[in-house]
């Protein structure tokens, strides 16, 4: 059987693509670098938006990345029901291309906040959540200045109705809406989340924690138990 | 307004220029005249006044920095040395480091955001220059008093540039420091470091060589930031006009800096670059000269092609911006079309201007006329030297004399150690902290608040052979202990970055330094400013850590008052198994607690008799670096062993601080027995002391360790518990000492 193969989208100025390509690798499945101008998803089985910067995040976070070629692709891929999980800029740049709904804005402190973070995984009925327990507490490492997700209250209320939340934060750090940390899309194959599991995957270095490694632990079952 | 051109400067040999306005000395304006054979364009002074300027030229500090080659220690690690844009360190398995700091302290007073910003990127430049992927950044701040309203004006904005430039980059920042002290409200300390890895054989150098040669300017565009900014801002001593000095200060843009870097490593893996050299201070006089000084000797450069932000751009602004984010390389005729991909693939824009030529002249014209014929070298390296006059300062002996005895000691050491822990400079620096990015990459073995920052760097690089290796990094300095004696100061800077260094398991290597003083025209800052070189100079012998670049940062005071001498010291230090790394502080219940190394009763320049009493007197403890390199040894040893479970080195605030710190690091307790006068024991600052914790059954190999080296090993106690005990003394729950720690900087600082 050939390797489950999960591609990693590098935009210009995505910071955490090494990062994401190396925790696919650590769970035995392949990473497959896929470039942000080209109209090619190489024929993967899921994608890794990883965060960062994307062009600066000028503008305003992912609003100029969501133009970007590879997501021409990647857009109606997500739409068939392609397993995708957006970290930080990833999870910004999937709520700007209306894969996701509401939005990342200012963190409430007005600062940038890199901490290893308490978390609840609610939600593990989807391709990047089901080697959790429902429930579980997890740390993994936030690092961003503009998470703090909003939305209408009728999408919030939709959000929480039909169980798109994923993951809470368990001390609020930025004033996220209902606390959330985390949602999926009504299929549950794309997820968009501000902490960063592929810090938390090695004991050696990153987070004091190794909570991630479910993160790609559950898109490597459900890729090889399809 | 034509242009001056080498013609008309020839006919016109009277014509008064503006060199006072530029920062030159009529005497330094009378040897460019020598040198030419006739007066300079306005372009050529523009080149002389950066380039003789104090920042670029170090024409108050070269007679004494050549201590650092003259006593440099033997050393096989050192590859590459001073005098390029960083120094390499070869770290083992075909690995090489570079690292330096490099100071932006002006800039950062004037315009807190963007001055730190644009220090960050410029020392990231520097390593990216040498062939190297930058892969840490680490900042040394210090600022006025913490409750002093300017302080919370350029704090939060040196903090956020350093976060926003540093954290979109993508560079984990994985130390530094953060010290307040009210000599440096009117000229803050920003100094930045960066470490890059390269494999030992991809070194890049600063040079020209190749006659026909392409001459390719890549990155931003040049505008009319930061014109003058090296011989105007930080070469000068700040009046009150600093607002007018705004437009002498860069504006970053890291996500350009961020595809630079992507994109010159992609430059040097196809080799195509036989030169390179950033675009710094002095932007693009500074690079031509200095990479056609160091080559075949000649260049040739059209101004015209250079791409322009402002088109109004006069050739001498052009030569003299610091428009961030600007790259220069020499490339082979037949590389360039290779070369204009792979820029093009990061949408950096690339540029040739000129060609390496053999005559010996730099050449640069202007609509077609000559505008700038120099040998390039007068520029780079033949700028004025100066032996400055210096003498002790007149107060030196009356501030020796007026020692610490006087002051009174402390009934209640409890109420002593929380003073510490909540006075700002012991205080957590979360605050600042947790805005820096410290994950980014995975490979951050150590970060603050651990006493060194470490990496591993097996990944760093994909298809690179693997290593176990890693290497850690620390910066200290303390500007009290240097003010009170600068040669001692300046070696105890640098034997507290050692032993940081040295207390997580790494062998200290090699030293980078930056060296913030008054102003070197003043006899008494110039006696600290020699003091401090002798004493580093010195220090770095007998540890055996060489000298490998830095940076002097001169004419910090504002009108005649200067800041504490602060010679900044970064070590950097290798692992070989970076799994044996040791963390800060007590990691786990039922550990011996070990105090390493002799305690004396040394509380001059000391926190407590800064915090208790506002009292600056007496001498700072004394560097005894033979303890030093013996106290390093054993805890290499021990790690190499994995005899330690947890260390922290002793240092501002004593043991006290030590054993609190060493608490909160896992939020786990100690009880410990003193044996000497418990206020000395706890407040000292003495030199060449750690704290270990070794698992009991360890403690026997361990202690014999310590005999072997002749270092002092004491058994305190025991680790466990919900409190710090000092038996006899007091007891603070650790849930105290973590509110009373972590509440100062938020108090201040929202």
């Amino acid at each position: 059987m050939s390797a489950a193969r999960v591609g990693v989208v590098t935009f210009p100025g995505t910071l955490d693509d090494q990062d994401a390509a190396r925790a696919v690798r650590l769970v035995g499945a392949e990473a497959v670098p896929l470039w942000h101008a080209d109209h090619d998803l190489k024929g993967v089985d899921a994608v890794f938006l990883p965060g960062g910067f994307s062009y600066g995040d000028y503008l305003r976070c992912g609003a100029i990345s969501r133009f970007a070629p590879i997501m021409d692709e990647l857009v109606p891929a997500a739409r068939a029901g392609l397993p995708v999980l957006g970290t930080c800029n990833g999870f910004q740049i999937l709520c700007e291309a209306h894969l996701l709904p509401g939005a990342l804005t200012r963190n409430a402190s007005l600062h940038y906040v890199c901490r290893d973070q308490r978390l609840r995984v609610e939600q593990t009925a989807t391709p990047w959540t089901n080697a959790f327990a429902p429930g579980q507490e997890i740390v993994l490492p936030i690092k961003h200045g503009e998470g703090r997700y909003v939305a209408d209250a009728d999408t919030l209320a939709a959000l929480e109705a039909d169980d798109q939340v994923v993951i809470r934060y368990l001390g609020n750090p930025n004033g996220s809406l209902n606390d959330i940390a985390g949602i999926r899309n009504p299929a549950g194959n794309v997820v968009g989340l501000m902490p960063h599991p592929e810090h938390a995957v090695e004991e050696l270095v990153g987070a004091p924690s190794t909570d991630g490694l479910g993160f790609f632990t559950s898109i490597l079952k459900n890729l090889v138990d399809a | 307004m034509s242009t001056d051109t080498v013609n008309r400067a020839a006919q016109t040999p009277d014509e008064a220029m503006p060199f006072a306005e530029l920062g030159m000395k009529p005497e330094e304006y009378t040897r460019v005249k020598e040198i030419l054979g006739r007066r300079p364009t306005g372009a050529e002074l523009a080149i002389y006044s950066v380039m003789w300027s104090e920042h670029c030229s170090y024409k108050s500090s070269k007679v004494h920095l050549r201590q650092f080659a003259t006593k440099a220690p033997k050393s096989e690690a050192l590859l590459v040395g001073m005098g390029e844009n960083a120094g390499v360190v070869d770290i083992g398995d075909g690995w090489a480091a570079t690292f330096k700091i490099e100071s932006h302290n002006h800039p950062s007073y004037v315009e807190p955001h963007q001055g730190a910003a644009t220090g960050v990127g410029g020392i990231v430049r520097d390593i990216m220059s040498m062939g190297a992927r930058p892969i840490a950044v680490m900042d040394s701040l210090r600022f006025g008093g913490a409750d002093a309203v300017d302080t919370r004006r350029v704090l939060p904005g040196v903090v956020e540039g350093i976060s926003h430039y540093g954290n979109c980059l993508g560079l984990p920042n994985i130390g530094g420091e953060v010290v307040f002290d009210p000599c440096y409200i009117g000229n803050p300390l920003v100094n930045a470091l960066c470490v890059g890895l390269l494999r030992k054989d991809q070194i890049k150098l600063a040079t020209a060589p190749g006659p026909g040669n392409k001459v390719v300017l890549f990155g931003a565009s040049t505008g009319p930031d930061g014109i003058g900014g090296a011989s105007v801002l930080a070469s000068a001593t700040f009046e009150d006009e600093s607002q007018a000095k705004r437009p002498a200060v860069q504006v970053g843009d890291p996500f350009m800096e961020k595809l630079l870097i992507e994109c010159c490593l992609e430059l040097y893996a196809a080799d195509v670059v036989v030169g390179i050299q950033d675009l710094g201070a002095a932007g693009v006089s500074c690079a031509t000269t200095e990479l056609a000084a160091k080559g075949t000797g000649g260049m040739h450069v059209d101004l015209n092609l250079v791409p322009l932000r402002d088109p109004s751009l006069r050739p001498e602004e052009i030569l003299m911006s610091e428009s961030q984010e600007r790259m220069m390389a020499v490339v082979r005729p037949d590389d360039i079309p290779a070369f204009m991909a792979i820029c093009a693939r990061w949408d950096v824009p690339a540029t040739v201007i000129g060609e390496v030529t053999d005559t010996g002249r730099l050449v640069m014209t202007w609509d077609g006329d000559v505008i700038v014929d120099i040998p390039p070298g007068t520029a780079a390296d033949e700028g004025p030297v100066y032996e400055r006059p210096y003498h002790e300062p007149a107060g030196q002996a009356a501030l020796n004399a007026d020692t610490p005895d006087r002051l009174e000691r402390p009934a209640d050491l409890r109420a002593t150690l929380l003073q510490l822990l909540a006075s700002p400079n012991l205080a957590s620096k979360e605050w600042v902290t947790s805005q820096y990015d410290r994950y980014v990459r995975s490979n951050t073995v150590l970060a603050q608040p651990a006493d060194a920052g470490m990496l591993r760097i097996s990944e760093v690089m994909a298809g690179a052979e693997p290593t176990t290796r890693g290497i850690a990094l620390a910066t200290d300095g303390n500007g009290r202990y240097a003010r009170l004696d600068p040669y001692a100061g300046a070696q105890l800077a640098l034997a507290e970055a050692y032993r940081n260094v040295a207390v997580t398991g790494a062998r200290p290597l090699a030293v980078t330094n930056c060296l913030n003083f008054g102003s070197p025209e003043d006899p008494e800052v110039m006696w600290q400013f020699a003091e401090a070189v002798r004493g580093l100079a010195d220090a770095c012998r007998a540890l055996g850590v060489p000298v490998t670049g830095g940076n002097v940062s001169f004419y910090n005071q504002t009108g005649a008052t200067a800041i504490h001498p602060t010679p900044v010291v970064g070590v950097l230090g290798v692992i070989e198994d970076v799994a044996r790394r040791v963390p800060t502080g007590f990691t786990a219940e039922g550990l011996r607690v070990v105090l390493l190394g002799d305690t004396h009763d040394e509380v001059g320049g000391s926190e407590w008799a800064h915090v208790a009493h506002r009292h600056l007197g007496g001498l700072p403890p004394r560097a005894d670096l033979e303890a030093e390199r013996a106290l390093a040894a054993v805890l290499v040893e021990a790690a190499r062993r994995g005899l330690l479970e947890g260390s922290h080195d002793l240092s501002d605030g004593g043991l006290a601080v030590a054993l609190a710190e060493s608490c909160l690091a896992r939020g786990v307790g100690a009880a410990v027995t003193l044996s000497g006068e418990p206020f000395v024991d706890l407040f000292s600052e003495s030199a060449a002391r750690a704290l270990v914790a070794v698992r009991p059954e360890a403690y026997d190999e361990f202690a014999s360790l310590c005999g072997r080296h002749d270092v002092p090993c004491y058994g305190l106690g025991l680790t466990g518990g919900a409190s710090l005990v000092v038996e006899g003394v007091f007891e603070v729950p650790v849930e105290e000492l973590r509110e009373t720690h972590s509440a100062a900087l938020p108090a201040l600082f929202g």
